[in-house]
């Protein structure tokens, strides 16, 4: 009787309902994983809650609440809205190319009077949902097909162009990793597959032996040997490595971090955060933020698998993809096994777009969650 | 649709494993990657970061004073308000020396001297910016230090000289550590500010002047900006020993105004001691320069000053003694027993040896003069019958005991041995044997003959005293006990009366300085007129030309030697003043004035002083 009731699709669900449906776990998760953030932040300063502990914890805090107010929204409206969002964002990164704000010497932002926007954040959540959502109305064996192999690889290019073009080469990597990684959860024969990987891997290469720019070769030369020029460009790698490695296995203690709080850390508060909890927190500390994190992943990869329908299933495991990302790209570069990309640790890096980004994902997946067994229309119009 | 869900999502779990395996390897990796670095490897990056948390800052003791015998300053230390780089905590000097260069002043070559530092010293040397800054510059400098990354203010010193000049060649100078010297000598030598004896006492003594560096472990932050000083007693600096000399401030100051202008060199020995109250060579240099970092063009200048301002002409200049050597033939003479003080030899005003002939100064001649005469008249052609009467060797080893040929650097450098000529050195020299005009001539102080002022003074000195008397300059290295000069005391009698003849008689050469003016106390002395030309047969049967129609660099020196009083030698003085010309007329009146100065400071003489003076007031019925 009840396995029956759960195979059933639901049409429509009372409130009530949906937030007996919350995924509790997960919202216990992330709230462990932002005050990790909030504790960082607030040694950085030398145990002060200004300039961010406090703001990174209240900017948590409301947009927890928005989050969880985001999850109870019909999954329905959440694939209406796919298509739409994902050409505002287009549209915003080609923006950014005409009128955009250069910031460090990058053009990622764009001025709209009291807020300045990052649309290459916004893209990232928008073509998990385009993708998820163009999957969704295709039967399995057509997303073979040349034809639709075509359009979500334009899909994916586009946006990776644009961004690879401010110039930020982590987030094109990350959104364009986050592309694939769902055709290939969609179901992409494993022949193209490989194919592609090929095509991908002399692509790379071409366009990393070509396409750098000076700052970005600098950087990768610097990877290969960080310790060639410690003064200079490898600095930031070498101090991250001697701050986690200092860190040893139980840290130097909270507030006992000398080389965050004596700024020999770069960017302490945001990309270098993961260091700064190293040094003060050790291997102890360091495994701990790993293991929260795969737990996140695991409990969204959960909520992608028991989702009844398509969208849901490529929307949840989109967003756990493109969190997962973030992490090992991010814990990857402090330790020095990859370039410097500029992409902080989301959730206990300071940061207000990150943090939004990453909260209206999870809002996505707890949608997913709660509205698992929604019975979805294969819609092939714009919006439904 | 059902059917087709169910496909998609046999794939999609299949896929989603997958990936979820990949993610969970990619975990893992930076797992394995942070035991590697954090417990592994901990131990050497928590050094690295040790490094890079703690700098030890050298501290750059006190250097030690040089005082003079009463314990005046001679060589001090003032504050040094002084901005230092640390090159490599800057990305872009050229701009922080822009935005530097409006808030204070910095020299032209700033720029080169720093890329200079970072080729010797690597980019973790630290270099001078600015030194000896005025207070407001300072103080401006710091209010604006959080723009200028890699700036660090110090408060050192900078060494002082408050008599300039005149105690420029004893004290010598201090400046940078020359580039060929060893660092790893002492700590010391690598901080930016520290400055090292480059010549005279500062160089000879510098050890212990120097003192020893302490360490300050001071926080650093990734900037090179001190956040916490960590002092600690064991590391703390200590400063350099003050030495004392046995100068006297005033009186070197007197002579070196009495000399002023001229290329001259005085040497003042405390016959009773050794010690050496006045030791100058003029002109001087400003030693301040040079501890401030003299400039190019400045440098220049005193190279080519024909006058040489920065040898030691006192110690190293080499002079004929002229007739200042002749009581010493004198002695010479009794000893060998190749005349007493009666004999008469007679002065036509010249004397033939072979086909040559050696003429006396006074051209008519002296007549017949026994010893007292000669040495009072300084008539030559006593002396060269003296001479040709000891032979060479004889007046080598005399001249030798009066200290000739010993090199006195006083332990401050920069001496000469002069020379001592004789066969020997001939044959080595110009690989042609000794003549007898030779031995004529040195009889008289002229030819091979070579002498600095302090040689000259310590004759003076032993002369006087008849002991073995050694100078000394730095306060506790002076012999205690003199020994005895090989001479007779009725020897040292007949010398010492003609000395006095010289000063006392009116027919001395120096008569005309009419006496030491010190009550009647007595002086001896002897004048010297040094030849650094030959006088040609041609110019001889014309005329000798004067030396005021001779170019600088010709004419003679102007010698003389003294001592005083006559009865009981204090202190001995020699005075040599290039190309000044005769020395009864140059350097005789600046010697008597600086040996006057000597005596009314001291206590023995003064109390006699006193005496007599109470007797001239109120002569005797």
């Amino acid at each position: 009787m009840n396995e029956f009731r759960v195979a059933s699709l639901e049409r429509i669900l009372p409130l009530g309902t949906k937030i007996l449906r919350i995924n509790w776990l997960l919202v216990v998760l992330l709230c462990l994983a932002a005050m990790i953030g909030v504790a960082v932040l607030y040694s950085i300063a030398n145990g002060s809650w200004t300039p961010r502990a406090a703001q990174h914890g209240v900017r948590f805090g409301v947009l927890l609440l928005v989050m969880l107010a985001l999850a109870l929204v019909d999954i329905r409206w959440w694939m209406a809205l796919a298509y739409p969002t994902y050409i505002v964002a287009l549209l915003l990164l080609v923006g950014v190319e005409v009128f955009g704000v250069k910031v460090m010497g990058a053009q990622r932002w764009l001025d709209l009077g009291p807020v300045r926007l990052q649309p290459a954040e916004l893209m990232k959540l928008a073509l998990v949902l385009a993708l998820a959502r163009y999957y969704h109305s295709l039967a399995v064996d057509r997303a073979t097909s040349l034809r639709h192999i075509a359009l979500p690889a334009i899909m994916i290019a586009a946006p990776v162009l644009l961004i690879l073009h401010q110039p930020d080469l982590g987030t094109a990597m990350l959104v364009g990793a986050t592309g694939a990684a769902m055709v290939f959860l969609a179901g992409l024969s494993w022949r193209i597959i490989v194919i592609g990987a090929i095509t991908g891997l002399v692509g790379g290469v071409t366009f990393l032996i070509f396409g750098l720019h000076d700052y970005q070769r600098a950087r990768i030369e610097t990877f290969l040997n960080p310790e060639r020029d410690p003064l200079g460009a490898g600095y930031h790698i070498l101090q991250s490595k001697i701050a986690l490695g200092s860190g040893g296995l139980v840290g130097k203690g909270f507030l006992g971090g000398t080389q965050s709080h004596l700024n020999f850390l770069p960017e302490k508060q945001t990309d270098f955060v993961f260091t700064a909890l190293g040094e003060e927190f050790g291997f102890i500390g360091t495994l701990s933020v790993l293991v929260l994190y795969v737990l996140i992943l695991l409990t969204g990869m959960m909520i992608a698998g028991q989702s009844r329908h398509s969208f849901g299933r490529l929307a949840a495991a989109g967003v756990c993809v493109t969190f997962s990302l973030y992490v090992l790209v991010n814990i990857s570069m402090v330790m020095g096994l990859i370039p410097v990309v500029g992409v902080p640790l989301p959730l206990i890096s300071y940061g207000g777009t990150v943090m939004l980004t990453v909260m209206t994902g999870f809002a996505l997946v707890m949608a997913v969650h709660i509205h698992r067994n929604v019975d979805l229309p294969s819609g092939r119009g714009f919006f439904l | 649709m059902a059917r087709r869900d169910d496909d998609s999502s046999s794939i999609f779990t299949r896929r989603a494993l997958i990936l979820s395996a990949a993610g969970l390897v990619g975990f893992g990796a930076l797992t394995a990657r942070l035991y590697k670095l954090q417990i592994l490897q901990a131990d050497r990056y928590r050094g690295l970061s040790d490094d890079n948390q703690f700098n030890f800052q050298l501290l750059a003791p006190s250097r030690g004073r040089i005082l003079d015998r009463h314990g005046a300053p001679l060589a001090t230390n003032a504050d040094n308000f002084r901005l230092l780089l640390a090159p490599e905590q800057v990305p872009d000097i050229d701009e922080l020396l822009v935005r530097l260069g409006k808030i204070v002043d910095l020299s032209d070559d700033t720029r080169a001297r720093i890329d200079k530092a970072i080729k010797r010293g690597g980019k973790s040397s630290t270099v001078v910016l600015a030194e000896n800054l005025d207070w407001t510059d300072f103080a401006s400098a710091n209010l604006h230090l959080p723009e200028l990354p890699g700036v660090r203010p110090e408060v050192g010193e900078v060494r002082v000289y408050p008599d300039g000049p005149s105690m420029a060649h004893v004290l010598g100078y201090v400046g940078r550590v020359p580039e060929s010297m060893d660092s790893d000598e002492d700590p010391l030598l690598r901080h930016p500010g520290f400055r090292i004896g480059r010549t005279g006492a500062e160089r000879a003594l510098d050890k212990d002047l120097r003192g020893k560096a302490g360490a300050l472990k001071v926080e650093v932050s990734a900037l090179g900006r001190v956040v916490r000083e960590l002092p600690d007693p064991a590391t703390i600096a200590r400063p350099g020993k003050d030495i004392t000399l046995t100068l006297d401030q005033r009186i070197q100051s007197f002579a070196a105004k009495r000399l002023e202008g001229q290329s001259a060199a005085v040497c003042a020995i405390d016959i009773a001691t050794g010690a050496v109250p006045v030791l100058l060579s003029t002109p001087g240099f400003d030693p301040n320069l040079f501890a401030k970092g003299i400039s190019g063009p400045d440098y220049r200048a005193l190279l080519q000053d024909e006058f040489k301002p920065l040898f030691n002409k006192a110690l190293g200049g080499t002079y004929p003694p002229a007739s200042c050597v002749k009581p010493v033939i004198a002695l010479t003479a009794l000893r060998q027993g190749v005349t007493d003080s009666h004999e008469r030899v007679r002065c036509t005003g010249k004397i033939k040896l072979g086909d040559r002939e050696f003429h006396c100064w006074k051209r008519r001649g002296h007549g017949p003069v026994n010893m007292l005469g000669a040495i009072g008249k300084s008539c030559d052609i006593y002396f060269y019958e003296m001479a040709r009467r000891l032979g060479i060797d004889n007046i080598r080893d005399a001249v030798r005991e009066f200290g000739f040929g010993e090199n006195f650097d006083l332990g401050i450098g920069g001496g000469s041995t002069g020379l001592v000529p004789d066969q020997a050195w001939k044959r080595a020299r110009f690989g042609t044997s000794w003549s007898q005009g030779e031995t004529l001539i040195a009889g008289i102080g002229q030819g091979y003959l070579a002498t600095t002022p302090m040689q000259l003074a310590v004759m003076t000195a032993r002369l006087a005293s008849g002991r073995k008397v050694v100078p000394y300059l730095i306060e506790g290295q002076g012999e205690q006990n003199f020994g005895d000069l090989g001479f007779s005391l009725a020897s040292f009698g007949a010398a010492r009366a003609g000395m006095i003849a010289v000063c006392e008689a009116p027919w001395g050469t120096a008569h005309r300085l009419g006496g030491l003016g010190l009550g009647d106390l007595k002086m001896a002395g002897k004048t010297g007129t040094g030849q650094v030309r030959r006088i040609t047969k041609l110019e001889r049967d014309d005329r000798v030309r004067k030396n005021n129609e001779l170019p600088w660099t010709l004419r003679d020196h102007a010698l003389f030697v003294t001592y005083a009083p006559a009865d009981k030698p204090r202190y001995a003085v020699a005075v040599v003043i290039e190309h000044g010309g005769g020395g009864s007329v140059v350097a005789a009146p600046p010697a008597r004035d600086i040996l006057r100065e000597l005596l009314k400071a001291d206590p023995e003489v003064a109390a006699r002083l006193a005496g007599n003076g109470g007797t001239s007031a109120e002569p005797a019925p």
